[in-house]
């Protein structure tokens, strides 16, 4: 086993720096020796494409810059770059994931191999630049693969996973890789960057295989009418049930590469545990603290973070929820007038029914336009997750709104 | 049938049609309407570049009738994305052959050719296109413009003329048809200092080749625009033989003046002695229909005004008054 005991030593030797989660993101391009990066800025998206400007700038990242004139044409011309056989990458946030929603089915249609950055925010209006999750939720049926994400270190890794998931021919769909927007994109945290070439040997470059070239020409974007239309898009259904697997391989290959996996979705404390709470990004960060605490006043509670949201890993959910009476989903969007107003919670809701899972279920909406949400508050859900097993809470909690 | 002459080299000009390669690379079988003069003016351009470019099609009728799929009617690699983004688009493309190239995977030299209608281009394009422009792109951009959104059904846009009837802009009591002139796009463009600009006309296809060649070339130095004024059949409600005749009519009125931009300077490529009266260019459309003549004495005294405006920049009459 000499190359593993080489492996081991390869992880050894790195040590950490500290990096916002931006910044994490903004490496991971560059060692991916992404070749176009087109994007537009927004809050808080802002300092993913100044730290990748700085690298180009300096020599270290070989790429084109398109300084784009909003994120609709941030959208387009990545889009365009990978169908011409470039690596592309963009990020962006908010509004602009609004603006470009139009080239989010442009590019799962189009199958476009390319991962974009979202540094999730509220939405307009009123407008507020703070985190919550609506932006994704709005885009999360687009056709992207979506990974959300829980730290600087994972957004690093994750978007290097993205890269082999999305390029590879079983798959060619594009990847968002989601987290919060403040809470990480702007706090440092301590991360390890790998070598160009052990990502490119992890992750090499796969353009892609219909590009645009006048040796082989193709038509790309033709109009398909209803004889056709359906076929095509059920084509994307077919490669989302792939790309599940493709990301489980994708991480186990990283795992033993780089040391550090996360898998599809985490449970955590989920030993023993009763109840459930679902929850994404930096809330399940802080859940991970707060839940020994819970453990201790007796309230068996895990959690179950989503990691990988689209393709939804049902049986991985499936498996977690079967163990316990109760699960708490916490949504950070508002699904306005729907059975239950948080988007997850319906997707739960559904797959209890499926699966004749004989599990309470509490939804709560919260921390919208990042609304604040302390150690004590999360103590709180843990609490009502806990109740829940007994008690049904038919109704979605609009947790810490002034009525 | 005559042979074809050798074509030109690189910065020479067209002097025959049969200098105009014969292969065709815009093929038969797509389906624009009878008579639509699109066709035409694409089985020229895509003679005049050649065979090592890319094209990026704006959402329109050209993209929907070239390509419903399983066909296609390109023979070049085509792209097409959605309605307001060719500008991007074209960027986007060529950002990326330009880093391939320079990172050793790509080893000839590739262009890149966006193709717009009106509305994808003065109106809902606009944005992107100014973006492209600005940034220096070299891509070479073909606006054809029927002057409305024909696509959808003979809608107005920023491009449609003065008096034209369309189904937004309907001639009734109280409207009498579309009642703002017409968007001076290729001003906006020139604004942006790209080294050319020409307006084309498909009935004059010597003029038209030489545009599409000097606008290839000089991709070289950066972004390059080439305005085509497409007669639509349907659109324009005249007959379907008649879209070549009625292009023509625009250039002999002074509706349609055909000049380039090249490097600042202003020529004017085709001068007109004498003009024909406006209104032989508007009878023969049934937009036009229902004009009083004092409506057309005020085209014709627009179309005067736009004369005057190009014989001051050219510094002498180059387009002759109304005989």
């Amino acid at each position: 086993m000499a190359v593993a005991a080489e492996e081991r030593l390869h992880v050894e030797r790195k040590k950490p720096r500290p990096l916002s989660t931006n910044s994490a993101i903004a490496h991971a391009v560059k060692d991916l020796d992404v070749d176009v990066v087109a994007a537009y800025p927004i809050t808080p998206q802002t300092t993913v494409v100044e730290k990748i400007a700085e690298f180009i700038a300096d020599g270290e990242l070989e790429a084109e810059m398109v300084h784009v004139e909003s994120e609709h044409s941030a959208l387009s011309a990545t889009v365009a770059a990978a169908l011409t056989g470039a690596r592309a990458f963009t990020a962006t946030a908010s509004q602009g994931l609004e603006l470009m929603h139009e080239i989010l089915h442009i590019a799962s249609g189009l199958r476009t191999p390319i991962v974009m950055s979202v540094a999730m925010r509220a939405l307009s209006a009123p407008i507020s630049i703070w985190n919550d999750h609506s932006d994704v939720m709005n885009a999360r049926d687009s056709g992207w693969i979506i990974f959300f994400v829980s730290s600087a270190q994972e957004a690093y890794d994750t978007v290097i996973q993205g890269y082999r998931i999305a390029e590879d021919s079983d798959v060619l769909l594009p990847v968002m890789v989601a987290y919060d927007g403040y809470v990480m994109s702007h706090t440092m945290e301590p991360v390890v960057t790998e070598d160009r070439d052990s990502v490119l040997a992890y992750a090499p470059k796969r353009p892609f295989p219909y590009k645009l070239d006048p040796e082989k020409p193709v038509t790309l974007g033709a109009l398909a009418d209803p004889d056709w239309y359906y076929e095509i898009k059920y084509q994307i259904v077919e490669a989302m049930r792939r790309a599940l697997d493709k990301a489980r391989e994708a991480d186990e290959e990283f795992g033993k590469r780089f040391g550090r996996k996360y898998g599809l979705v985490e449970c955590y404390m989920c030993e023993g545990a009763k109840s459930l709470i679902v929850a994404a990004s930096s809330y399940a960060a802080t859940l991970k603290a707060v839940l020994p605490r819970a453990w201790e006043e007796g309230l068996k509670v895990g959690l179950l973070r989503l990691r990988l949201y689209r393709p939804f890993p049902e049986d991985l959910i499936v498996d977690a929820l079967s163990n316990v009476d109760s699960v708490l989903v916490i949504d950070r969007a508002i699904s306005y007038g729907a059975p239950y107003q948080g988007p997850l919670a319906n997707e739960f809701s559904g797959l209890i029914l499926k699966h004749g899972l004989g599990v309470n279920l509490v939804s709560v909406v919260a921390g919208i336009g990042q609304r604040r949400m302390v150690d004590d508050d999360f103590l709180k859900l843990a609490k009502l997750a806990w109740e829940a097993r007994t008690v049904r809470k038919p109704e979605t909690i609009f947790y810490g709104v002034r009525k | 049938m005559a042979a074809s002459l050798k074509p030109p080299a690189r910065g020479e000009r067209y002097k025959s049609l049969f200098q105009i390669p014969r292969e065709e690379w815009f093929v038969s079988g797509h389906r624009l309407c009878a008579g639509c003069p699109v066709g035409t003016t694409m089985r020229m351009l895509t003679k005049v570049i050649g065979p090592n470019a890319i094209i990026v099609n704006a959402t329109g009728c050209l993209e929907v009738a070239s390509t419903p799929y399983p066909y296609t009617a390109w023979r070049h690699p085509w792209l097409h994305l959605a309605f307001e983004n060719a500008g991007a688009a074209a960027s986007g493309v060529e950002a990326a052959l330009k880093v391939l190239k320079a990172k050793g995977r790509l080893d000839r030299d590739i262009k890149v050719v966006a193709i717009g209608g009106d509305g994808g281009t003065v109106d809902i394009g606009l944005q992107a296109l100014s973006g492209m422009l600005e940034r220096g792109h070299k891509v070479m951009y073909v606006l054809y413009d029927n002057e409305a959104y024909m696509n959808t059904g003979i809608q107005r846009s920023g491009a449609t003329p003065w008096g034209a009837w369309t189904t937004t802009t309907p001639a009734g009591k109280k409207w009498r048809g579309e009642w703002r002139p017409k968007k001076d796009i290729d001003a906006i463009v020139a604004a942006h200092r790209v080294p050319y600009v020409a307006t084309a006309n498909p009935a004059y296809p010597v003029d038209m080749a030489n545009k599409f060649k000097k606008a290839f070339e000089l991709t070289d130095e950066g972004p390059t625009f080439v305005h085509v004024l497409i007669p639509c059949v349907p659109g324009w409600r005249i007959k379907d033989d008649m879209g070549i005749t009625v292009a023509r009519l625009a250039v002999e009125t002074g509706v349609w003046i055909l000049y380039e931009i090249d490097h600042g300077e202003f020529r004017v490529t085709f001068p007109v002695k004498r003009r024909k009266p406006v209104k032989e260019y508007l009878k023969l459309q049934g937009r036009f229909r229902h004009l009083t003549e004092e409506e057309i004495q005020k085209i014709q005294e627009m179309v005067d005004r736009q004369v005057e405006e190009v014989n001051k920049l050219v510094g002498k009459e180059v387009i002759g008054p109304v005989a």
